[in-house]
């Protein structure tokens, strides 16, 4: 048995699989999370429900703009609030903003579990303008918390918005500079092809989402559903037929023209408006959101009893449904093509975890 | 190659893609969410920024009329700014330097 992880220079977060080998094939692979368990939704219920929109934000930092926009919209649900359109706009803006810088990193970090250096100073120095973008809009970095409840909070202004669309031709330009060596190159090409394999029938049986999923040719992607403003964007899911590690780079690749194209198409169709919908009353009954993280689908389930608190508030993260695909993925494979899979679904560990389950000795 | 060669270049003549703090000094845009400051002469202490805090970083005192904000617990996300009814709170440009002393700022009639 060889374990990787909890601690491995390709996590960022703690997981651990313990890997049974026959040789160097893998035989079986068992995982063990739950080292950065946080107590997220038990704070959820005992916070004002106003204030835990800033608390989702930081169940990770990645996606965060995605997770607020996810709470506010299960609050908008519970509280029967009808959100303007110009801030549908703003949060589809930024939330595809986001999802660029994730893709961005992700591509990034890819490239370096291969093994190019260069290649990934190259993306996230690209990477950077998407980050100078967002600073420039509220001055964060990556936590913009202009998300809140009935609208947003901040403004695009023509200044704004002629630079949002310069440096997303900016950002198009780079990509196309580097986009072909993880199309073309051998190296990459050796390492991921036919690795990491996801047939589209285990994928759908085992439950994968985002990217993983897509990458195993099945079109699922909860914007196609047209929750904001996806609807009107002529939003199509991108999908690749290869099942490999390959293919889910290249739907990351794809996702981040994608995701330029649907902000300029925004920002076109912006039109003037109020910005927030003051919310009346308090959450009552039961909803259910999911939106699409850079990750997957991201589900929220609330319950409200009609005062300040809710009274459940249930999460699921994107990685925590790819994690059965990933078992199945890495079996047959060589050891030394762990780190490439293990990095394919993009995994985070710590908006993942939700309960604790403690042993207790007999 | 003249790809390559581009790249070069662009890294040996280019700027450097950082700020050199502390020589040089970073620069925040308007409408950046930095420090707050509280005008007393509107304030009734109706508790509602303390109530709402999402990092517990003020604290009213009712009776000494006296508001106490931890620069250093605040998330900056000027939701206290937006709940307060009387508009007592003035959100600021400037972010708080980093400080040798965890200092409360505090906000007195």
């Amino acid at each position: 048995m060889i374990p990787f992880g909890p601690q491995h220079p390709v996590l960022p977060e703690p997981i651990q699989l313990q890997f049974y080998v026959d040789e160097e094939k893998i035989v079986d692979v068992l995982p063990n999370i739950g080292y950065v368990h946080r107590g997220i939704e038990r704070a959820m219920e005992l916070n004002d429900y106003r204030r835990n929109i800033y608390l989702c934000e930081r169940i990770c930092g990645i996606c965060n703009v995605i997770h607020g926009q996810t709470y506010a919209r299960l609050i908008e649900k519970l509280t029967g609030t009808e959100v303007p359109i110009r801030a549908r706009y703003l949060r589809t803006i930024w939330a595809e903003v986001a999802r660029l810088q994730s893709h961005l990193l992700w591509l990034g970090l890819f490239a370096e579990s291969i093994g190019f250096e260069s290649l990934f100073m190259k993306i996230w120095r690209d990477r950077e303008i998407v980050l100078e973008l967002t600073e420039a809009t509220n001055g964060h970095r990556i936590h913009m918390g202009t998300t809140v409840i009935g609208g947003v909070s901040k403004d695009l202004d023509e200044r704004l918005r002629d630079r949002y669309l310069g440096d997303m031709d900016r950002l198009r330009k780079e990509v196309d500079d580097w986009g072909h060596v993880f199309v073309k190159d051998v190296a990459f090409r050796e390492k991921t092809v036919g690795k990491g394999i996801l047939p589209k029938k285990d994928a759908v049986h085992l439950g994968a989402v985002g990217p993983v999923i897509r990458g195993s040719g099945v079109p699922r992607d909860m914007r196609s559903n047209g929750y904001g403003v996806y609807g009107e964007l002529d939003f199509e899911p991108v999908t690749h037929d290869g099942c490999d590690s390959y293919s889910r780079a290249m739907v990351r690749l794809d996702e981040t023209y994608q995701s330029i194209d649907l902000v300029k198409r925004a920002i076109d169709q912006l039109s003037e408006g109020p910005l927030v919908e003051k919310n009346e009353g308090f959450p009552d009954g039961v909803a259910m959101v999911r939106s699409e993280q850079p990750r997957g689908e991201c589900f929220y389930y609330g319950v409200g009893n009609g005062t300040i608190h809710l009274e459940r508030c249930r999460i699921r993260t994107p990685t925590l449904p790819n994690i059965p695909p990933l078992l199945q993925m890495l079996i047959g494979h060589d050891v030394a093509d762990i780190p490439t899979i293990v990095h394919s679904i993009d995994p985070c560990m710590s908006c993942t975890e939700r309960v604790t389950y403690v042993e207790e000795a007999a | 190659m003249p790809r390559f060669l581009g790249n070069i270049l662009e890294n040996l003549l280019g700027k450097p893609a950082t700020v050199r703090y502390p020589f040089e000094k970073p620069e925040h845009v308007p409408g950046t969410r930095g420090e707050i400051s509280f005008d007393m002469s509107k304030c009734d202490q109706c508790q509602d920024c303390e109530r709402l805090c999402p990092s517990g970083a003020i604290e009213v005192d009712v009776e000494g009329k006296r508001i106490e904000w931890d620069p250093y617990r605040c998330i900056y996300c000027h939701l206290c700014v937006r709940s307060c009814m009387h508009e007592a709170i003035t959100p600021l440009d400037n972010v708080q330097p980093p400080g040798y002393r965890l200092e409360k700022k505090v906000f007195e009639a």
